[in-house]
């Protein structure tokens, strides 16, 4: 966990927003964080599922079949112990199908996440901070980002993309993908650090800093964001879920990543049409959205309580 | 509150010209403009391609065609059989006076095509909010009555699988376990039809319709269900330790008045405004469904204007979308102002 650092404020308002110091028995603000989300059932559970579905994604090279290259000889073959999850229409081993296509989908997971944070701290921490004027233009931005209808947005960009060529974006690419997402999930982000910054800033600390000169980009950068990390790690996790759940449904939709190269949502579109005859080429790849998706969010509920303000602060009090 | 009412109006029209001004520039920014998917992918001649872009108007400057798409043409010259020469009168009348123009796939008035559909949307998502707040209100409630019971165990962990499902998935297993799977005993043919509206050429029975009705609702309601079940629970545990629930137990109120009179009513006013700012995602929420189950709805048409870049149709959908959208906040807030008089705008 990357929140271990030494808190900086001691008072009672900044204890309930940032980490508050250390418990008497000798345990860090880190060392309980980090206990209370090994405690949590689901957090473990989806841990170790996440873990397991990196791996094998990472490992899929190794597989002895190409995710690509057709086999018209074993076209459509159920479940075996050649293909354990049986093969496609061209005779593709679906197995190593999923693997490369768990590549995609968490690739465009950790891209959605970063761009949703490189979006919306700079935004939240400025209009929290700042306030006035530019906080009202700001988040009327947030507004109105948030009021457009973002499945629609999602595929009329996706489909405009495919028809324009943009030096780095090529068409239906992982990062072209990721960035039409991202651009259309960061205001969750950008109104949680608003508020986190809106109280922090008046806090002495803040306060104090100022007096011995410190810039403004110093004071949100160094000073207040690492107390308003909590809820940014929180949002960031669940981002990832949602990131891969777009970019399955637009895949599925032929909006997304396009055959050949696999990805969860393709493979699903490809299974629609044998259905009924061959569902094991739906059942797979469906099975691992859903896997992973309850795992990041199960991994967010358990941060969520890990890192719950008031919880601690029982904590500390108790100690 | 009638001046908040008009401030909000205010605010919002603007930015409803800005989103609009956006989106006609991000359609028309694509190499070739809107005919690049209408004529240059089915290799139309060039002079044909260029007498269609004379009719349809695309020779103009983007800023005089976003004009004519607001307020029409119906002021100016027109060039209709596009040899070059503007020579007869403009019908259109522009978005503002309700004409949002043509189709480019149909040639038909773009607001006949979402005549056409919106009911049949409409129909499908109304059954389904229905079917959601049946059984996701009792959820919400016993969850929270009975906080960290095995029932409410069973729900959290239910709720947490109805989130992460994908929606179309869930799609092609209903079909794959109600249509390949089972079968009626009695004639031996699939136990549910796996899409459209009712049986095509068969006489109205309300029975058929149902029957065609129970896969895309189930399909559609989960993840609401999973979601508003949640946002009740955690409403009713913040009502549930008021003080006014002890009063009223202290007045002798029967508990179950008091949850389902007392303790409801006010964790549903949260609830209500959530709903309200779902209902402009009726269309984008029936998407999935309607493709999956060939259901003729707004989603599906959505979807086929994108993959076909029928942009006045595109543009329809996401502006009445975007203009529903602040509708549902403005009366999401009047609505909070109305049930609970603690609140009041100014």
């Amino acid at each position: 966990m990357g929140v271990s650092r030494k808190p900086k404020a001691q008072g009672a308002a900044a204890a309930a927003l940032a980490r508050p110091a250390a418990s008497d028995a000798g345990e860090s603000m880190g060392q309980m964080v980090w206990r209370r989300f090994r405690n949590h059932p689901g957090a473990r559970g989806g841990v170790i599922v996440l873990s397991l579905i990196t791996l094998s994604a990472l490992l899929a090279p190794l597989s002895p079949y190409s995710p690509v290259a057709s086999d018209m000889s074993a076209r459509l073959e159920p479940p075996s112990l050649q293909h354990p999850m049986g093969t496609d229409s061209l005779g593709r081993d679906l197995l190593t199908r999923i693997l490369y296509g768990g590549r995609v989908s968490l690739r465009v997971g950790l891209l959605v996440m970063l761009i949703t944070l490189a979006i919306g701290i700079p935004i939240g921490a400025s209009a929290g901070y700042f306030g006035g004027r530019v906080e009202s233009m700001l988040m009327r931005l947030t507004d109105a980002a948030l009021s457009l209808p973002s499945l629609l947005i999602l595929i009329l960009l996706s489909a405009l993309l495919t028809e324009v060529q943009v030096p780095l974006l090529s068409a239906n690419s992982v990062l072209t993908v990721s960035l039409v997402i991202g651009v259309l999930s960061w205001m969750t982000v950008a109104r949680l650090v608003r508020a986190s910054y809106l109280t922090i800033r008046d806090l002495d600390f803040v306060m104090a800093s100022r007096c011995l000169g410190a810039s403004n980009t110093r004071l949100m950068v160094r000073h207040i964001l690492p107390n308003a990390v909590g809820p940014i790690i929180v949002e960031a996790t669940l981002v990832v879920g949602y990131a891969i759940m777009e970019e399955s449904g637009l895949s599925f939709l032929g909006f997304g990543i396009q055959p050949p190269i696999p990805s969860w949502g393709n493979l699903l579109s490809d299974a629609q049409n044998h259905l009924t005859r061959h569902p094991w080429l739906a059942l797979f790849p469906g099975i691992m959205i859903f896997l992973t998706i309850i795992s990041v969010n199960y991994i967010g509920d358990g941060l969520r309580d890990a890192l719950d303000p008031h919880k601690l602060l029982r904590k500390v009090g108790e100690a | 509150m009638l001046k908040y009412v008009i401030r909000r109006l205010l605010q919002f029209i603007p930015l409803l010209f800005l989103v609009s001004i956006g989106l006609f520039a991000l359609m028309n920014a694509t190499p070739g403009g809107p005919l690049a998917a209408h004529g240059g992918s089915r290799h139309v001649n060039p002079q044909r391609a260029e007498q269609l872009r004379r009719q349809l108007g695309l020779d103009q400057p983007i800023a005089l065609q976003y004009v004519i798409w607001l307020v029409g043409n119906d002021w100016m010259k027109v060039d209709a059989d596009g040899d070059g020469l503007a020579e007869s009168r403009g019908e259109r009348r522009g978005v503002l006076r309700g004409d949002f123009g043509f189709s480019y796939r149909t040639r038909q008035p773009v607001m006949d095509e979402i005549a056409q559909r919106l009911p049949n949307t409409i129909y499908l998502m109304g059954v389904t909010l229905v079917v959601v707040a049946l059984i996701a209100i009792p959820i919400g409630v016993l969850s929270a009555v009975r906080q960290y019971s095995k029932f409410d165990l069973t729900a959290t962990t239910l709720a947490f699988a109805g989130q992460a499902i994908p929606e179309f998935w869930l799609g092609l297993i209903l079909i794959l376990v109600f249509y390949g799977w089972l079968n009626n005993p009695f004639t031996g043919d699939p136990l549910l039809p796996a899409g459209g509206m009712h049986t095509l050429g068969a006489p109205f029975s309300v029975l058929d319709w149902v029957r065609h009705l129970i896969l895309p609702v189930t399909m559609g309601a989960v993840g609401w269900v999973a979601w508003y079940s949640r946002f009740l629970r955690s409403g009713m545990l913040d009502v549930m330790h008021q003080d006014y629930l002890r009063t009223a137990r202290a007045k002798g109120v029967p508990e179950r008045r008091v949850i389902y009179r007392h303790a409801l009513r006010n964790a549903l006013i949260p609830l209500l405004t959530i709903f309200a700012l779902d209902i402009p995602y009726i269309i984008a929420g029936s998407l999935y469904v309607e493709l999956i189950f060939s259901w003729p709805g707004m989603g599906r048409l959505y979807y086929d204007a994108a993959t076909q870049r029928d942009y006045p149709l595109l543009m329809a959908i996401l502006i009445i979308t975007a203009t529903t959208t602040a509708v549902c906040n403005l009366l999401a807030d009047l609505g909070y102002s109305v049930l609970d008089p603690r609140i009041r705008y100014e």
